[in-house]
């Protein structure tokens, strides 16, 4: 086929998307979309990191710089790792449990909410500058002197869609777990509770019980991961409305005290919620994407599993109880706080996410020789950026080095960028290279070669970048400000380079994606299925009556 | 010998330190991903190994923070903030993104114990010194309506930069007191 064929027809014809039940669809469009936002992280990402080896004030200025600063995580977070994550276990736990998705409306819905609560406070930062950064410290989100209170109430706005559309999402996990369909066994709800959060596999390691896990693995990960996001959306929500209480009086001329609220307490809880994220749902998800890549590429059980929900459990209520590594050079922050929260509890993300790290090893192990496929490699990736990420972090959260580390560079670069660029996103990659086959009906990857080179220049790129931020960091470079010196250039420099090795893998990946699936096959993706939405794969019959009246199926 | 740790020794500590673990996971992950595609050997992975590595994520989570409470010297002020008098105080307060300094310059003694005390009661700031080679000699938050102070013996001669080290909206990214803090006294200067 020539290049211009395959471009619109996708890699030999074979994707067909008239075959695709409405989950498939779904979860595709989610995947898309996700990666659409994450193009958008990547490119605000590259403008960033040209800021840094030399500001541009003249083209971009400083309130828009912020601006790109703020939308840069928040695109990323919920745009990007949100919509791909639900869209892969909205499809995953159905898969996993043997039953329909309990609403595909819902489904829709967090889809829709997701997708255009970002854009709404994606564009408003565009256009307004609203710029508190994600961390939102009271009370500069409320700072009606260096922001417009329209545009943050609009942008406010938008990450609460987000998280309704969160909310939509944990619902419909926790009911498709814990319904019966019409026409199946009745399944016990609150057995299934108990296995899903981990009481089960808790009692069955205290009592010796015998018995059986109604769940599996990656769905009680899944469900655990939902709890934390669950709470997240909770802390944001009310964030959020007391934001806006101050936003939209400013906009009606009515001067509220924002000293009413106490800013070490507001940080505290803020900062309690939001490290559910990064300290929670993603690690718990992770693992738990971990185990099911591992298991799926061996078909060998996975090793160790009593201990690995376990640990999964203990990672919770640890993700509950770790916010305070955040306040470790807030000097009004208790003590025995900083101590047991901020440094030991915290310790223990090291042992859980270690664990899992060998657990994922010796269950790839136990089936060697294995072949390095896409997801083998991309998930050895994964596990690499976790490695390196998560013991950066753990340096960092320890009350003397804080000291000389807090807001540098150390803390963007080592710890979060490789921890969600390597360790996150390579993981991600090896679940989109895995579900692949199984979402397309069969759809072949265009080019290996550019997949190797997606590999790789990740990899390097996100190693690196990491890198080079964390020695500048430890030279005393700040992160969320801008030197017109060229203080660090050298170093920004590096780094900068590293970061468009990323930008080429995704420039890699998403032609790779395009002639795999064509244009008409990535229209398709968007058009109505045909199939029921109770069904989550189609039978093959189907699926071949179907291609052949698809438009661009072999007979079209 | 203890005294005579300063933040760059720890960061230089830290910065080698973190160096060979790094090596040393890429080294396992790459040895790991090569092995595993070649056939042969025991695929069965013992009980005794993994309970070993879980013992050993235990020892190195504690060890961390051990090692430093032992060796970096303001780690036991910081946390026993209330058992220590400082010999020399300096109230500072920020406002519309403006430092405010109790004189122009701040003049330390070698070997004194300072307390900087810094308040604010409009935005979360930072307050860091930072030496002529712009790496960091200390920092903290500055959070509105409560009292930010932090304790820092001065060994070595030195002429340092204030500088915001939180982000307070976009008026706030060059809130910079260039070489508002001196030194001297002492036989060594920091460099």
């Amino acid at each position: 086929m020539t290049f211009a064929r395959t471009l619109l027809d996708g890699n030999r014809g074979a994707f067909h998307p008239s075959t695709l039940t409405p989950m498939q669809k779904l979860t595709l469009r989610f995947v898309v979309v996700g990666l659409v936002y994450y193009a958008f992280a990547v490119i605000e990402g590259m403008i960033m990191r040209l800021y840094a080896v030399e500001p541009f004030p003249e083209l971009i200025p400083p309130e828009q710089y912020f601006g790109i600063l703020t939308a840069h995580p928040l695109v990323g977070i919920f745009g990007s790792t949100y919509m791909i994550v639900f869209g892969a276990f909205l499809f995953l736990v159905p898969f996993l449990m043997k039953k329909p998705i309990f609403s595909y409306r819902l489904a829709l819905a967090a889809f829709w909410l997701v997708a255009i609560g970002t854009f709404v406070f994606w564009f408003d930062g565009f256009l307004t500058h609203y710029a508190p950064l994600y961390t939102l410290y009271w009370p500069l989100p409320a700072d009606t002197e260096q922001f417009h209170p329209l545009g943050g109430a609009i942008f406010i706005s938008g990450i609460a869609m987000v998280m309704v559309g969160t909310l939509l999402f944990v619902a419909n996990v926790f009911a498709t777990i814990l319904y019966t369909p019409a026409g199946m066994d009745y399944q016990p709800k609150w057995p299934l509770f108990r296995s899903a959060i981990g009481l089960t596999g808790f009692r069955r390691i205290i009592q010796k019980d015998k018995s059986e896990d109604l769940v599996p693995l990656p769905v009680a990960a899944i469900a655990r991961g939902a709890v934390d996001a669950l709470l997240n959306a909770g802390i944001i929500l009310f964030s959020g409305v007391l934001i806006l209480i101050f936003l939209v009086a400013a906009l009606f001329n009515v001067d509220l005290r924002t000293t009413i609220v106490d800013a070490l307490l507001y940080k505290n809880w803020f900062w309690w919620g939001l490290d559910l994220i990064a300290d929670g749902l993603v690690l718990l998800w992770v693992a738990g994407a971990w185990y099911l890549i591992a298991t799926l590429i061996t078909g060998k059980p996975l090793f160790m599993q009593n201990v690995a929900r376990a640990a999964l459990l203990v990672e919770l209520v640890v993700s509950w109880t770790v916010w305070s590594h955040h306040l470790l050079s807030d000097q009004a922050q208790p003590a025995m706080l900083k101590v047991l929260s901020g440094e030991l509890v915290t310790a223990f993300e090291l042992i859980t996410q270690g664990l899992a790290f060998f657990i994922t090893l010796a269950t790839l192990w136990s089936a060697r020789p294995l072949k390095m496929t896409n997801e083998l490699k991309f998930l050895l990736g994964g596990l690499t950026g976790f490695g390196l990420g998560v013991a950066s972090g753990i340096l960092q959260a320890d009350v003397g080095l804080n000291r000389i580390l807090h807001n540098t560079q150390w803390v963007i670069g080592p710890h979060v960028h490789v921890a969600i660029l390597v360790g996150l996103t390579m993981t991600l990659y090896s679940v989109i290279y895995l579900l692949l086959p199984i979402l397309t009906n069969g759809a072949q990857l265009w080019s290996q070669r550019l997949a190797t080179f997606h590999f790789w220049a990740h990899l390097v790129g996100g190693i690196g970048m990491g890198a080079f931020m964390g020695m500048a960091g430890l030279q005393g470079m700040l992160r969320r400000t801008i030197y017109y010196e060229g203080e660090y250039r050298v170093f920004m420099i590096l780094a900068g380079i590293c970061g468009g090795l990323i930008l080429l893998a995704l420039l890699a990946f998403l032609l790779n994606i395009a002639m795999t699936v064509g244009i008409r096959g990535a229209i398709g993706i968007f058009l109505p299925s045909r199939l029921s939405p109770a069904v989550l794969l189609p039978v093959a019959e189907e699926a071949e009556r179907s291609a052949g009246t698809s438009p661009c199926g072999p007979s079209g | 010998m203890i005294d005579k740790v300063d933040s760059s020794v720890v960061l230089w500590g830290q910065a080698l330190i973190y160096t060979l673990y790094a090596v040393a996971v890429l080294v396992v992950v790459g040895a790991f991903a090569y092995k595993v595609t070649r056939p042969g050997g025991n695929t069965r992975v013992p009980t005794w190994f993994f309970a070993l590595w879980a013992g050993l994520l235990v020892v190195t989570g504690v060890s961390i923070h051990l090692t430093t409470a032992n060796t970096i010297p303001w780690v036991e002020v910081d946390l026993d903030r209330e058992s220590y008098t400082a010999d020399k105080s300096f109230e500072i307060t920020i406002a519309d993104h403006q430092f405010q300094l109790p004189s122009e310059q701040l003049a330390i003694g070698c070997g004194d114990q300072v307390e900087f005390v810094v308040t604010t009661d409009d935005l979360t700031y930072g307050f860091g010194l930072f030496r002529q080679n712009n790496t960091m000699l200390f920092q903290m938050q500055v959070v509105p309506g409560h009292r930010n102070d932090v304790l820092w013996t001065f060994e070595k001669n030195g002429v340092y930069t204030i500088r915001s080290t939180e982000y307070s909206g976009p008026a706030g990214h060059q809130m910079i007191v260039p070489d508002a803090v001196v030194v001297t006294g002492c036989d060594t200067t920091d460099s």
